[in-house]
Order: structure tokens, then C-alpha cells, then sequence
């Protein structure tokens, strides 16, 4: 390896340049939409559109509208802590995605096990009474329950994957959905239900809200600690979870890429009979996977629900939550580096934050932001084609473009693969 | 009953239509995760067109006029349209899957996530808020009515004609027969075991002289216009023709349903109407008097309605985990088809 060809030969560079090529072909797509829409509809115009595009690239630095209602920029603190506070759960789905998807497993569950970890979480943070344990007790045990409850969670799927051979997606979807239905069940039929605001129906109480003799009272509760982020950012949601997510990532690149435990989570997936021939316990391995990704998910659901800013709508059958979801493209993006995700997270929190931008300052609105994730996956979705294109002007073709990444396992394989190119 | 039954259908035949989809696609080798979006997409597109197309000369006279027929037509027009659509939208799948050979896994997420962003851009530019609605009371003038048949306002028809033909949709009978027209050509024709053949062994298929691109190409396509379809008669039948960037879950539902039927079309028509009985209760289970006595059975049971919606998906895990040995699952679905590995 050697000079600038060898440089954009290895896998690191072009995953890393694959990743960003989706990201600039997503942003123009979004961009394109905008100008179209705004040049065909007669109340928009070309003015407008430009306004809208320029904010979905800079929203993060959008002040508003100046006195002469030109869009004013500059330093928005509230902006850049809500980011931090919305990546805080994305980074934890997206390390459950990426460290299932490390080890042969599409974990497309990550929707379920976070509604368990909003359930299991909120419900001891609320069921516990103000006052009998201390408040970061709470806390931890509320935390700790939610990874628990995800754990368990998704150790389902991980074993019907590994003791009846069910792919794990089919399942996955499946219990998501019993998820969906089970956690509005249990909120309908709890005491947690906000009836302190008459004006909300199907909302639970924030957890500043604390349970005083058989009543809930506001400031009585637990929240996440601010850490001083408040002040670095003031008028934000920021506390400290964002560095505890943080943590965990640190947490799972160690534990996948430095430890035997890892490695043999990895060697399931790459190919799960060679694993087993070497002497590892492939059943029990996809299993704990499994569990690892669900607690993860679940965690970042108490991390956003435990803030105590946030209320969470009961009524979930109808609808996964798009936290969710979005684990998927970050750790995609991330090409599931657990280190990546952290910076894919706070990318996808920052798209979401110029689409409130734009909801607010123009007459676009925040979900073209979900289309320009949308495009996003599906170009990930074709990446080795990518990664490919780009690294076309070596004579021989690189042995990756061998095999097609099919099914989750041999992308898997691939994952391995970049990782050995790294270290070339 | 005729409560229940008719209910039943409602929910049932789109579920059908769907899972229907499903094998299309699954059988000639793609997994369609992307059912879901695919129909929020159809729903989206099918409410937009009664929408644009209800304010022109046409369809404001015959509406004027009462003209049935029109109306009749104009439903079907709508269904075709959310099809087409559909088809093209899934064509995005067909791309990266057939001709890049992309993860067919990702590829449906990405649809999944795109439809309800592109439906909902779109309709907050349009309607300025969540929810595209028509204008009036549209389902009531694509409901089938006794009066269309020349029967009064007291008049009864008969139990038969009360249940299948009174406040029932055309959209409904129509989804019934396509359902049975495609199970006979997946199973009866030459094309149709030319498309399963891609499902199964697509390097035979191959070696025989199939064009194995241009079959998935053509599962996939028809599944998305199924979906697309399904989505629309979805929309129309059980949220009043309107459309919110949703479909409740029922895509993924159908794909439950298509994976209890084993794949196989008769199944699949059970299983959704299993599964849309079990909808059906959850949506109105204290209101419903079976055989009309007075007696609120499931109410007095007192099972919570959550219970009977997670039922389908806890079932289908059930019997996943008893049958995966015997599963009729494609043996190739969602592996690109690769000439050099024949």
C-alpha cells in the first residue's frame, strides 16, 4: 500500500467515501425536491425554494428571520443541544443495528426492544414512590431494568434464530409488533396515564413527576443530570445522557473489536458451521448478540425517556417509533463502526433539526428530511456497487466483488472484510 | 353478525390482496419487505386522484345525477391508478435488488422509510396538515346501497343480499377476484411456474433458457401493483378514503398472513380472514352481538382489545417455530441471482 492509488483502494477510504457519496446524492435529492416543488406551485416560487434548501444544509446554524425577514444565521445553541439530546437514543439504536449486523444478524427489532426499554424504564421510574430511594437510585434502576427488558426482549428472536433456524427478520417484525400492541396494553391499564394536564389524553407522566400519597406531582421525579450542557447550550433538552451513549459505543468497539468474546460473535456471523467446527458455541453466541443489541435499544429508550423533558404517547399500536427505525441508516452509514455511529447519529439528529428549521421558518416542511434519510439506506443498500465504482481503476478487481453481500450473514463477511483492509 | 362478517371482509381482503403480493415477489425470488410502504404509497397516490379527479365536470355530474355506474367506475379507476403506482414505486426495489444485486432486506426499509416521508411531504404541502382528506363523504358515494338495486328506504333485501351486497364496496369484490385470477396464473400457467422457478432453483431455471431478471422483474412488479392496490382499497374501506403517511401496520401484517399461509394462495385467503376476524373484534369487540340475543359476548369476556390485535403476530411466531422445519419458504428468495454461480 503505497501512494495516493493504494490510498483510495482500501476499504476504509471507500466505505468512508461510499458513506458520504450517499449522503451528498441524499442531501441533493432533498435539495431537488424542494426545487421542484417550489418552482411548480404557484405560492412558492424560486425565493422560497432557495431558502428551503439553504436550510436543510445549515439549519443547524438558522437563528430565525432578521427584522427584514431575510433567514439570519450564526451560533444557535438550543439547535446544537437538541441535536445532542436526539442523537443520544439514535446513537444507542444504532449501535444495537451495527453490533447485530457485525455479527450476521439484520436487527430490524430495534423498534420493539425500545418500546420495551420506554415501558420498563418509565414504569419504575414512575412506579417507584417519591422520596423512599434516592433519586439517582431510581435512576440507575430504571435504567438498568429497560436494558434488562430488552435484553430479554431480543433474546427472542436471537433464539428462535438460533434453535429453530427462524430468520431473525421475520421474527424480528413479529415481535415488534406484539411489542407495539403489548406496551400499549400495559400503559391503558396503568396509573401512569398523564391526568395531571387535562388538556392530553394518551400521554404518560414526564418523569419529573413523582408519585406523592397515591397522586403524581410535577418537580417530585427523577431526570437525567444536565452535567452543565444546559449552559453550554441554553434552552435545550441536552443533559448528560448524550455522554453516556458516547461511552457506550467506546464500550461496544472494545468489546467487538479487542476481545476473544467479540471475536467469536463476529466468526457466528461471518459463517456460523466454521465457528462451530472451530470450537465456539454458535447457538449460544447468536443468542447473547441478540440480547446485547436489544438492551442496547431498549437503554437508549430510558436514556430518552428518563430525561424528564420528554412525554411519551401510550397509544403505540398503530405506529413504530421512527428511533427506531432510524438505527438502521445510522449504523448503515456508519458502515457499523460503533465509533462511526456516534457521528452518524448526530448527522441524522441534525437533518432532523434543519427540518424543524424549515417547518418553522418556511412553508417546506420536516419530512423531507425522512425522505432524504429514505434515500440514504437505499443507496447503502447498494453500496459495494459503490464502493466498487469507486475503486474501479485497479487492473485486477478486488476480490470483495467475488461474492454479493445476499443475505445479512455474508454482508457480514464483508464487514470483516473492510475491517482486515483497515489494518493492511 | 352481518356487522361481523362484513367487518371481517373489510379488513381480510386487503390483507389478502397484500400477502398475495407478497408471494408474487417472494416466489420469483425477492423478499418485498417493503409491502408496507408500498401501500401507504398506493393509499397515498389513490386518495390524491379521487381528490384531483372529483372536482372535474365528470365525476361532479354524475354525482349530481347519482349515477352509480360512473361512481362504480370512477372507484375502480382509483384502484388501477394506486396499482399503478404501486408497480412503479416498487420498481425502485426491483432496481436495486435485480440489477444491483443490493441486500433486498435494506432495500425494503429504505422503501418503507421513503413512502411515509414522500406521502407525507406531500400532503402537508398540499392539504397543510397530516391528514389528506376528500371532499364530502366520499365512502358513501362508492358504497354499494340497496337503493341502487331499487329497494326503498324501509325495505329490506334478503339476509344474503344484507351481508355481501348492502354498504359493501365494488373495491372489495374486485380484490376477491384478482386474488383469483393471479392464484390461478401463479399456479396454472406457464408463467406462473416460470416465476417459481426463479423462486427455487434460478440457475436451472436459467439453463433452461428463462430469462431469470426479467421473471423477478415481473414478480416484483406485480406484487407492487397488488400492494399499491391493497393499500387504496385499505384507505378507501376502513379510514374513510383518507390518508395520513399510514397503513397501521398492515403490510407488515400481510406479510404475517403470507408466511402462516405457507405461501400458498388458499392458505393465505384463510389466514386473512382469521386475522381480519381478529382486527375486526379488536377495532369493535364491546360492541358486538354475535347472534343478536342481546348478549355482548366478548365484551362480558373481558379480554382487552390490545390482546386480540397482538394475536395474529404471536400466532404466526407459533407457528413459525413449529413448521420452520416444513416451511414452504422459495429456496432462493433474497439471494441476486448470480449467472456465474450456475
Amino acid at each position: 500500500m503505497n501512494g495516493k492509488e493504494s490510498f483510495l483502494q482500501r476499504e476504509g477510504t471507500r466505505s468512508v467515501l461510499a458513506s458520504l457519496l450517499s449522503i451528498v446524492i441524499g442531501l441533493a435529492f432533498g435539495a431537488l425536491a424542494i426545487l421542484i416543488v417550489g418552482l411548480l406551485s404557484a405560492d412558492l416560487g424560486l425565493e422560497s425554494a432557495w431558502e428551503g434548501i439553504r436550510l436543510i444544509f445549515g439549519g443547524l446554524f438558522s437563528t430565525g428571520r432578521g427584522a427584514a425577514g431575510e433567514l439570519s444565521w450564526g451560533f444557535n445553541g438550543q439547535n446544537i443541544g437538541n441535536m445532542l439530546f436526539r442523537a443520544t437514543p439514535l446513537i444507542m439504536t444504532g449501535l444495537s443495528v451495527a453490533m447485530a449486523y457485525k455479527t450476521g444478524l439484520f436487527n430490524i427489532g430495534a423498534p420493539g426492544q425500545y418500546l420495551i426499554g420506554t415501558l420498563t424504564s418509565l414504569a419504575i421510574a414512575l412506579g417507584i414512590p417519591a422520596g423512599t430511594l434516592p433519586g439517582w437510585l431510581v435512576w440507575v434502576l430504571a435504567f438498568c431494568g429497560a436494558m434488562l427488558a430488552g435484553a430479554l426482549w431480543g433474546a427472542i428472536p436471537g433464539a428462535l434464530k438460533a434453535f429453530l433456524n427462524i430468520n431473525e427478520v421475520i421474527a424480528c417484525i413479529m415481535t415488534n409488533w406484539i411489542a407495539a400492541n403489548f406496551v400499549t396494553w400495559m400503559f391503558s391499564i396503568s396509573n401512569f396515564k398523564n391526568v395531571a394536564e387535562n388538556t392530553k389524553s394518551s400521554y404518560i407522566y414526564k418523569t419529573t413527576y413523582g408519585l406523592v400519597n397515591g397522586a403524581y406531582v410535577s418537580g417530585e421525579g427523577i431526570a437525567t443530570a444536565k452535567l452543565g450542557l444546559d449552559r453550554l447550550f441554553p434552552g435545550s433538552q441536552v443533559n448528560g445522557g448524550i455522554l453516556i451513549a458516547v461511552v457506550f459505543a467506546i464500550v461496544v468497539h472494545v468489546m467487538m473489536s479487542k476481545t476473544t468474546f467479540g471475536y467469536e460473535l463476529k466468526a457466528c456471523g461471518a459463517n456460523r458451521h466454521a465457528a462451530r467446527y472451530a470450537g465456539i458455541a454458535d447457538r449460544r453466541n447468536i443468542v447473547l448478540s441478540m440480547a446485547i443489541a436489544g438492551s442496547l435499544s431498549a437503554g437508549g429508550a430510558a436514556l430518552y425517556w428518563l430525561s424528564g423533558n420528554t412525554e411519551f404517547f401510550w397509544s403505540t399500536y398503530q405506529a413504530l417509533p421512527a428511533i427506531g427505525f432510524n438505527g438502521i441508516p445510522v449504523a448503515l452509514l456508519a458502515v457499523c463502526n460503533p465509533i462511526g455511529v456516534i457521528f452518524t447519529a448526530i448527522f441524522m439528529s441534525m437533518l432532523t433539526v434543519s427540518g424543524l428549521q424549515l417547518t418553522n421558518l418556511t412553508a417546506y416542511n420536516e419530512y423531507i428530511t425522512d425522505v432524504i434519510i429514505s434515500v440514504i439506506v437505499y443507496l447503502s443498500a447498494f453500496s459495494l456497487v459503490i464502493k466498487l465504482w469507486l475503486g474501479r481503476r485497479r487492473p485486477v478487481p478486488p476480490k470483495l466483488g467475488a461474492e454479493p453481500p445476499s443475505t445479512p450473514s455474508q454482508s457480514a463477511a464483508d464487514a470483516k472484510d473492510e475491517k482486515g483492509g483497515d489494518a493492511e | 353478525m352481518t356487522f361481523l362478517i362484513q367487518q371481517t371482509l373489510l379488513y381480510a381482503v386487503p390483507l389478502m390482496i397484500v400477502a398475495l403480493a407478497g408471494v408474487f415477489a417472494e416466489r420469483s425470488g425477492i423478499i418485498n419487505l417493503a409491502l408496507e410502504g408500498i401501500m401507504i404509497f398506493g393509499a397515498f397516490i389513490g386518495v390524491l386522484f379521487v381528490r384531483i379527479m372529483q372536482g372535474t365536470a365528470w365525476i361532479s355530474a354524475a354525482k349530481r345525477a347519482n349515477a352509480y355506474g360512473t361512481l362504480q367506475l370512477f372507484e375502480v379507476l382509483a384502484m388501477l391508478t394506486a396499482a399503478l403506482f404501486g408497480a412503479i414505486f416498487s420498481l425502485l426495489l426491483s432496481f436495486a435488488s435485480i440489477n444491483l444485486r443490493a441486500d433486498q432486506t435494506i432495500g425494503g426499509t429504505a422503501l418503507n422509510l421513503m413512502a411515509p416521508a414522500l406521502a407525507l411531504f406531500f400532503i402537508r404541502l398540499i392539504a397543510n396538515q397530516n391528514t389528506l382528506y376528500i371532499d364530502g363523504d366520499s365512502p358513501s358515494w362508492f358504497m354499494i346501497k340497496k337503493a341502487m338495486f331499487g329497494y326503498g328506504r324501509g325495505e329490506n333485501m334478503s339476509w344474503l343480499g344484507e351481508t355481501f351486497i348492502n354498504k359493501m364496496y365494488l373495491a372489495t369484490y374486485v380484490c376477491l377476484l384478482v386474488f383469483a385470477v393471479l392464484s390461478i396464473l401463479l399456479y396454472k400457467t406457464r408463467f406462473g411456474l416460470r416465476l417459481r422457478a426463479c423462486g427455487e432453483n434460478p440457475q436451472a431455471a436459467d439453463s433452461l433458457g428463462i430469462n431469470v431478471h426479467r421473471m423477478r422483474y415481473a414478480g416484483t412488479t406485480i406484487s407492487g401493483a397488488l400492494a399499491g392496490m391493497g393499500g387504496f382499497v385499505y384507505a378507501l374501506t376502513t379510514a374513510n378514503c383518507t390518508s395520513n403517511g399510514d397503513v397501521a401496520g398492515f403490510g407488515f401484517l400481510a406479510l404475517a398472513v403470507m408466511i402462516f399461509g405457507n405461501w400458498k394462495p388458499l392458505n393465505i385467503a384463510g389466514a386473512s380472514v382469521l386475522f381480519g376476524l381478529f382486527k375486526c373484534i379488536a377495532a369493535a369487540y364491546s360492541s358486538i352481538d354475535i347472534n343478536g340475543d342481546g348478549v355482548y359476548l366478548l365484551r362480558e369476556i373481558g379480554i382487552n382489545e390490545n390482546v386480540y390485535r397482538m394475536l395474529p403476530y404471536v400466532i404466526t411466531l407459533i407457528v413459525l417455530a413449529f413448521t420452520s422445519k416444513s416451511s414452504r419458504a422459495p429456496k432462493a428468495e433474497g439471494q441476486p441471482y448470480d449467472k456465474g454461480q450456475r
